[in-house]
C-alpha cells in the first residue's frame, strides 16, 4: 500500500515539476525574444550617446565632426593591426574583457589601471582628413578610480603623439571632488598636451601634490585637491593604455604609416 | 476567524512589516537605497514579483506535492524575476543598470519565498495576492523612507532634483558622504526599528536568555 502511494507521489511530483518548468521556460523565452529588439536599440542608443560626448569634445577644440564621419575600426591590441573579422559597431568591450576566450590577463606589474584583464580587441574611431590621412584618433580608455571604474575617450592627433582631449563618459567618483574630472576647466588641461618627450618616452600623467617641479611638468596636468586617488587613477589609466600592453603597438604603426 | 481583505493588505505595513519586524530582505535594502529613484523602482519590482509569485503559488497549491514545493516555488519566482528584469532592461535601461544585480537577487529575497511558503501555500488566490502586495508595500515603505533620507542628506537632492546647494557649488550644505555608503542604511533601518518598537512595545522580542547577574565577589 505504502509503495503505491510513494510511487504515485513521485510521479505526481515529477509531473507537477515538469509542468511548472515548461510554463516558466515558455514565459521567459517569449519575453526574452520579444524584447530583444528593444534591448539592442538601448545598447545602440547608449553607444551613440557616448559618441555624442566625444563629438562635443571635438567641437570644443574646433574640430567638429558628425557621427557618420567617424570611422569605427577594431584593433588587435597585441599586434596593433586592424581586425576586420567582425562588425566594429557590434563589439561589446566589457563582455569581451570578461570572457577568457576574448581577453588576456594583464601582468600585475603592468596593470597600472587596475583592470586585471583586457579584451584582445579594442574599438577605436578614426577621423580622416584630406588625402585619407588620419587626422584624429579616438581611443576608449578605462581604469580604476577611487571608488568606480573610470571610462573615457582619449583623442590623439594624427601624429599619435599629441593629446587633443580627454572626455569621461562614465564614472562614479565622489560628487564635488573626484567627479570634477568631467568639469570643463579640468578637461581643458588635456588640450594640446604632448604625451611623449623628444626621445619617445611616455611622460603623460597627472601631477601629484607635493611633487614640486619635475622634468615631466610639461607633459602633465594638475591634479584635483581632495581627489588624490581619482587623479592617480586617471594617471595610471593613461599610462597603461598608452603603454606597450595598451595601444602603443597600434600607435607605433600609425607613426610608421604601416596600417 | 477570516481576516478582512483590507487587514491582509495593511497588516504588513507596520504591524507585521517584513523588514522591521521579520528583519528580512535587508541586503537589497542596503544596496538600492542610495537614491530615491532606485528605491522606488526596486519597490515597484518587488511588489510585482510578490503579488504574482504569491498568486501563482496559491493557484497551484492544491496540486503541489509536499516534497518538491520549495523548488517549484523558486522556479516560479525566478521566472518572474527574469521577466521583470528583461522588461526593466528594455524600458528603464539607465535605472536597471544602476540596480545591476539586485533585481536578479530578488530571487533570493527571503520575503518572496517566505510569503509563498508561509502564506500562499495555505490561502486562497485573492488573499495571497493581497498578502503579496501588502508585504511588498511594507518593504517599499521602509525602502522609500531610507532612500529619501540617504539621498537628501548624502546629495542634498530628492529624485535627482537638487534641493540644498552643496558647498562645492557655493552653497551652505555639506553632503554627508557616509549616507551614500552601506553602513548608513544599517543605522537608519536600526533607528526605524527602534522607533516602531518604542511606539508598539508588543513587537519587542522577548530576550532568549537573560544575562547572569554579576556576583559580588567577581568584582
Amino acid at each position: 500500500m505504502s509503495d503505491t502511494v510513494s510511487k504515485d507521489n513521485t510521479l505526481r511530483a515529477l509531473g507537477v515539476a515538469l509542468a511548472v518548468a515548461f510554463v516558466c521556460a515558455l514565459l521567459v523565452s517569449v519575453v526574452a525574444v520579444s524584447l530583444r529588439p528593444v534591448h539592442r536599440a538601448n545598447i545602440e542608443a547608449e553607444r551613440i550617446a557616448q559618441l555624442e560626448l566625444v563629438l562635443a569634445a571635438l567641437s570644443d577644440i574646433g574640430r567638429a565632426q558628425t557621427i557618420d564621419s567617424l570611422e569605427a575600426r577594431l584593433v588587435d591590441l597585441e599586434t596593433g593591426a586592424f581586425d576586420d573579422s567582425t562588425d566594429p559597431t557590434a563589439f561589446d568591450a566589457d563582455r569581451a574583457a570578461s570572457k577568457p576566450a576574448t581577453s588576456v590577463a594583464i601582468p600585475a606589474e603592468l596593470d597600472l589601471a587596475g583592470l586585471k584583464r583586457r579584451a584582445l580587441l579594442a574599438q577605436v574611431y578614426l577621423v580622416r582628413g584630406s588625402g585619407n590621412a588620419i587626422d584624429l584618433i579616438i581611443l576608449p580608455v578605462s581604469g580604476r578610480g577611487y571608488q568606480s571604474t573610470l571610462r573615457a575617450w582619449l583623442v590623439l592627433d594624427g601624429d599619435a603623439r599629441t593629446v587633443r582631449a580627454l572626455k569621461f563618459y562614465q564614472h562614479g567618483e565622489t560628487p564635488g571632488v573626484g567627479a570634477r574630472i568631467e568639469e570643463p576647466e579640468w578637461e581643458a588641461q588635456w588640450r594640446d598636451l604632448s604625451a611623449y618627450d623628444d626621445d619617445g618616452v611616455l611622460r603623460i600623467g597627472v601631477r601629484s601634490h607635493g611633487a614640486g617641479y619635475s622634468d615631466d611638468a610639461q607633459y602633465q596636468v594638475d591634479g584635483i585637491s581632495g581627489a588624490t586617488r581619482t587623479a592617480q587613477g586617471v594617471d595610471g589609466m593613461l599610462r597603461f593604455w598608452l603603454g606597450d600592453f595598451g595601444f602603443e603597438p597600434f600607435l607605433q604603426r600609425i607613426r610608421e604609416d604601416r596600417l | 476567524m477570516q481576516e478582512s481583505k483590507w487587514r491582509i493588505l495593511i497588516r504588513p505595513l507596520i504591524d507585521d512589516n517584513p523588514l522591521t519586524l521579520q528583519i528580512l530582505g535587508i541586503c537589497s535594502a542596503l544596496a538600492v537605497t542610495t537614491s530615491l529613484d532606485t528605491a522606488l523602482l526596486m519597490s515597484f519590482v518587488v511588489v510585482c514579483v510578490l503579488a504574482l509569485g504569491s498568486g501563482s503559488v496559491s493557484l497551484i497549491r492544491n496540486h503541489l506535492p509536499h516534497s518538491v514545493r520549495i523548488i517549484v516555488q523558486i522556479t516560479i519566482i525566478a521566472s518572474l524575476v527574469i521577466v521583470v528584469d528583461q522588461v526593466l532592461q528594455a524600458y528603464a535601461f539607465e535605472l536597471s543598470k544602476r540596480l545591476s544585480v539586485f533585481v536578479g537577487l530578488i530571487i533570493t529575497n527571503c520575503i518572496v519565498l517566505g510569503r509563498a511558503e508561509g502564506y500562499a501555500m495555505h490561502n486562497g488566490f485573492v488573499a495571497s495576492v493581497l498578502d503579496g502586495i501588502g508585504n511588498g508595500l511594507g518593504y517599499s515603505l521602509i525602502l522609500i523612507l531610507v532612500g529619501a533620507i540617504r539621498e537628501f542628506f548624502g546629495k542634498g537632492s530628492l529624485l535627482n532634483v537638487q534641493i540644498l546647494v552643496p558647498t562645492s557649488q557655493g552653497g551652505a550644505f555639506e553632503p554627508l558622504h557616509l549616507m551614500l555608503l552601506p553602513p548608513s542604511a544599517f543605522f537608519i533601518i536600526g533607528g526605524i526599528i527602534w522607533y516602531i518598537r518604542r511606539k508598539r512595545p508588543q513587537q519587542v522580542e522577548k530576550p532568549e536568555f537573560t544575562l547572569r547577574q554579576l556576583r559580588q565577589e567577581s568584582e
